[in-house]
């Protein structure tokens, strides 16, 4: 467990897939984050949890270099954000999905932007769709699939250019329940066969918990990190899981702390 | 017809497709009422009939009017001018809208500008139009142009500015440069708002095509005809001629919608 404890050098072990060191960030001269760290072992799913405004969102907006940082450092993969492959699944895949786009175009757009030739862009997406077994018309345009299937077309959309890490801002939460199970198969899926580590912010704790080998719990604002808790149950995580007596003391731990958190 | 339809009663097999028929026409009814009306206010006598011809002797008019040919180079006068009007705007305003709209320093600085002639009513300049293009032919289509151009660039800028953040965001994280973005997300999304703005420039160019014609004045045109048949008092061919120009302006409207169906497929989705 590592509960705030990061005071190594600037440069981050290779180890870790993400390290943010002295991290500031104020909104509106209100501080959000002052002095914060943290270290993400390498390989692992990460799910962050903590109590509305907390700036969970903003954490991995920060991280993945679509928020400007005030003061600080953070390291991919050892390496400076710009230079680092990352793949982002937004919240809500309505707005992030490209509508005059069909669904194969947008999967293949990352490609496309990065210059490749149109037949090994062909290879790439079709690989990826053979090895996840997708069964979708990706000729249609986005806005003809459910919610869960155009969510699932926005995370091939994030894997599609081999990130080195991939990031996902409440990958759940504009589905309903029974699409939340099948992109959340999917997703363990994914993550099994690809082993990209993987950070993902979630407004669930049974979400943050069932995925995650580590679930990094957040204070109020001025943000910290209160515990990393780990989760160490093997993987496929079935619904099985979610009854077995590890879950149950994990979400009890973590529903323990998120309480004494908002009692503060 | 559905299988539930067959299943069900006979009475309402034979009325679902009668109901349906209704629905269709439910539009025609206002059209007939009006009609109707009209007719009974002409044979009653309560206005003189040389102000008001029946509705019959008007669709008489229109309908040989558009055959034998009188009314059709004026009907077709009219559309080239509106259609050089719109594409002239068109042409210029759209792009020049999307430049706008991507930089907020350079639209804020235009904003009052725009916002203050879209204010004045077109026909106000027409006289100003007149000192600098003469009473050309040209000059009609300059001054259509400028109100059309006006919506057009003033549509495609909001377009641009309403965006939406995430996709911006999510063409960025993907390795987009600016002109990526540009080109592959804000052209696109300022579409929808892009055709509001190409419609209502349509029916402005004909607006003020036709307050052109009778104002300053031209061979054929149906504003110009319109006027002048008011002024011999061949009223039946006044009212025909208006409402020539009220079906052109309708299925103006509608090509545009048709047109936005198939280009903005995504439009509320």
């Amino acid at each position: 467990m590592m509960i705030n404890s990061v005071t190594t050098p600037t440069i981050a072990p290779p180890e870790h897939f993400i390290s943010v060191q002295g991290l500031c960030k104020s909104f509106a001269g209100l501080p959000l984050y002052e002095d914060f760290n943290l270290d993400l072992p390498n390989n692992q799913l990460v799910s962050i949890f903590g109590p509305n405004g907390c700036g969970k969102s903003t954490l991995i907006n920060m991280i993945s270099g679509l928020i400007p940082i005030d003061r600080g450092e953070i390291r991919i993969h050892g390496k400076p954000i710009r230079r680092a492959k990352i793949g982002y699944v937004f919240q809500n895949y309505r707005d992030s999905m490209f509508p005059w786009m069909s669904a194969y175009d947008n999967i293949a757009y990352p490609l496309r932007v990065k210059g490749m030739a149109e037949p090994e862009c062909r290879d790439r997406v079709e690989r990826l769709i053979s090895t996840f077994n997708i069964r979708l018309d990706l000729k249609r345009y986005p806005y003809s699939f459910s919610g869960g299937q155009q969510q699932l077309v926005s995370i091939l959309r994030a894997l599609v250019a081999d990130p080195e890490v991939l990031f996902l801002d409440e990958p759940f939460s504009a589905l309903d329940f029974e699409t939340t199970l099948f992109v959340r198969d999917k997703l363990q899926e994914i993550f099994m066969a690809t082993s990209i580590p993987m950070l993902m912010v979630v407004h669930n704790l049974e979400e943050a918990v069932f995925l995650a080998d580590t679930v990094l719990l957040l204070s109020k604002r001025p943000t910290h990190l209160v515990e990393a808790v780990p989760f160490t149950v093997p993987r496929p995580r079935t619904p099985d899981t979610l009854t077995s007596p590890e879950f149950i003391e994990v979400s009890r731990h973590c529903l323990e702390i998120f309480r004494q958190e908002m009692r503060k | 017809m559905t299988a539930s339809s067959v299943r069900s009663s006979q009475n309402q097999v034979r009325r679902f497709p009668f109901a349906q028929v209704v629905d269709r026409l439910l539009p025609l009814v206002g059209v007939l009422v009006l009609f109707g009306v009209w007719w009974l206010i002409a044979v009653s006598g309560l206005i003189n009939p040389v102000l008001l011809p029946t509705p019959i002797a008007t669709l008489g008019t229109l309908i040989t009017g558009m055959l034998t040919g009188t009314m059709l180079p004026d009907f077709f006068a009219t559309v080239l001018r509106t259609f050089s009007a719109f594409l002239m705007a068109a042409v210029v305003g759209v792009p020049v809208g999307v430049a706008l709209g991507s930089s907020e320093k350079l639209y804020r600085s235009m904003e009052f500008l725009i916002d203050f002639f879209r204010s004045t009513p077109a026909s106000a300049l027409i006289p100003l139009f007149i000192l600098f293009f003469g009473v050309s032919d040209f000059s009609k289509i300059v001054i259509a142009a400028f109100s059309a151009f006006l919506l057009i660039v003033f549509n495609s800028a909001y377009g641009v500015i309403n965006a939406k953040q995430s996709r911006i965001l999510a063409a960025k994280v993907m390795g987009a440069n600016r002109w990526r973005v540009f080109k592959d997300v804000l052209l696109l999304e300022s579409l929808p708002q892009t055709f509001i703005g190409l419609r209502s420039g349509i029916s402005i160019s004909l607006v003020i095509v036709i307050v052109a014609e009778m104002f300053i004045g031209t061979d054929q045109g149906l504003g110009k005809r319109i006027i002048d048949a008011q002024q011999v008092l061949n009223v039946s061919d006044m009212y025909a001629s208006i409402l020539v120009t009220g079906i052109l302006g309708y299925v103006l409207n509608m090509l545009f919608l048709i047109l936005e169906k198939r280009f903005v497929h995504w439009s509320g989705k």
